[in-house]
């Protein structure tokens, strides 16, 4: 049976290292070549902030490595809409590449994948 | 039915490791089979042999330990994560030069690939602390 990975990112970008490990996660799933998807939603919608200057904290940064995932085969990173107004972010201050998901979309969206991870 | 257990809270900031250990024995006295053990983020702590809660509350590191002895579990810490929030094990101690070791007995520092095979081995992946 062929497999399907969500990762489920829920926390702002420079918040410990949970949004970094949640990466690491569809990366290696990836690398697996598993379909992977990787979807943002509450605070980690703020992982797509465009102009993000993690060095001065000083960290590394998390866009940046966002950036490679279609090296990996990711294509898009799935966004939930609600998540966005909730924060007040127009998709415009956002990393291009993006898919939006509208209210409503995301249990079928995540439905859709064998295996959830949830960070 | 056959259970990967993830734990990402530590035992002092987070009551994952041991929500985790109750979940664990209920499957075990249930018959159900647990194929993997995996400690990410914070909850690599739950692997570390030398903190020393007050003695009178429980030392959840240690009965972590002794449940992973006494089924033989195939119990991973995430190699990254742990390096990172100084849970090591004698060959990572010595790769790096660090003046001590701490990793408990029973445990295995491997990759986050572990994580990912044992969600696909197992039927149902179980998180704490997420």
């Amino acid at each position: 049976m062929s497999h399907s990975v969500c990762v489920i990112s829920s926390r702002a970008p420079y918040c410990g290292q949970v949004a970094r490990e949640a990466l690491d996660t569809a990366l290696v799933s990836a690398s697996y070549d598993i379909e992977t998807s990787l979807l943002l939603i509450g605070d980690g919608v703020y992982q797509l902030l465009k102009g993000q200057d993690a060095g001065q904290i000083p960290r590394k940064s998390l866009l940046a490595m966002l950036q490679v995932l279609p090296l990996y085969g990711i294509e898009t990173i799935h966004v939930d809409q609600v998540s966005l107004d909730e924060r007040g972010i127009n998709s415009e201050a956002l990393q291009e590449g993006v898919t939006v998901l509208a209210e409503g979309e995301l249990p079928q969206f995540i439905q859709q994948h064998s295996r959830v991870f949830n960070f | 039915m056959k259970f990967a257990l993830a734990v990402y809270g530590a035992p002092a900031n987070s009551q994952a490791p041991q929500s985790a250990l109750h979940f664990a024995r209920a499957l075990v006295a249930q018959g159900h089979e647990i194929v993997r053990l995996f400690f990410y983020q914070d909850g690599v702590n739950t692997a570390t042999a030398i903190a020393w809660p007050p003695q009178d509350e429980s030392n959840l590191s240690e009965q972590w330990q002794q449940f992973v002895q006494a089924h033989n579990l195939d119990a991973v810490v995430c190699i990254a994560a742990a390096l990172r929030r100084g849970v090591v094990d004698q060959t990572e101690a010595e790769r790096y030069q660090l003046p001590a070791h701490n990793l408990r007995k029973g445990y295995e520092l491997s990759g986050l690939g572990q994580l990912l095979d044992g969600a696909l081995m197992a039927d149902r992946l179980i998180t704490f602390g997420a």
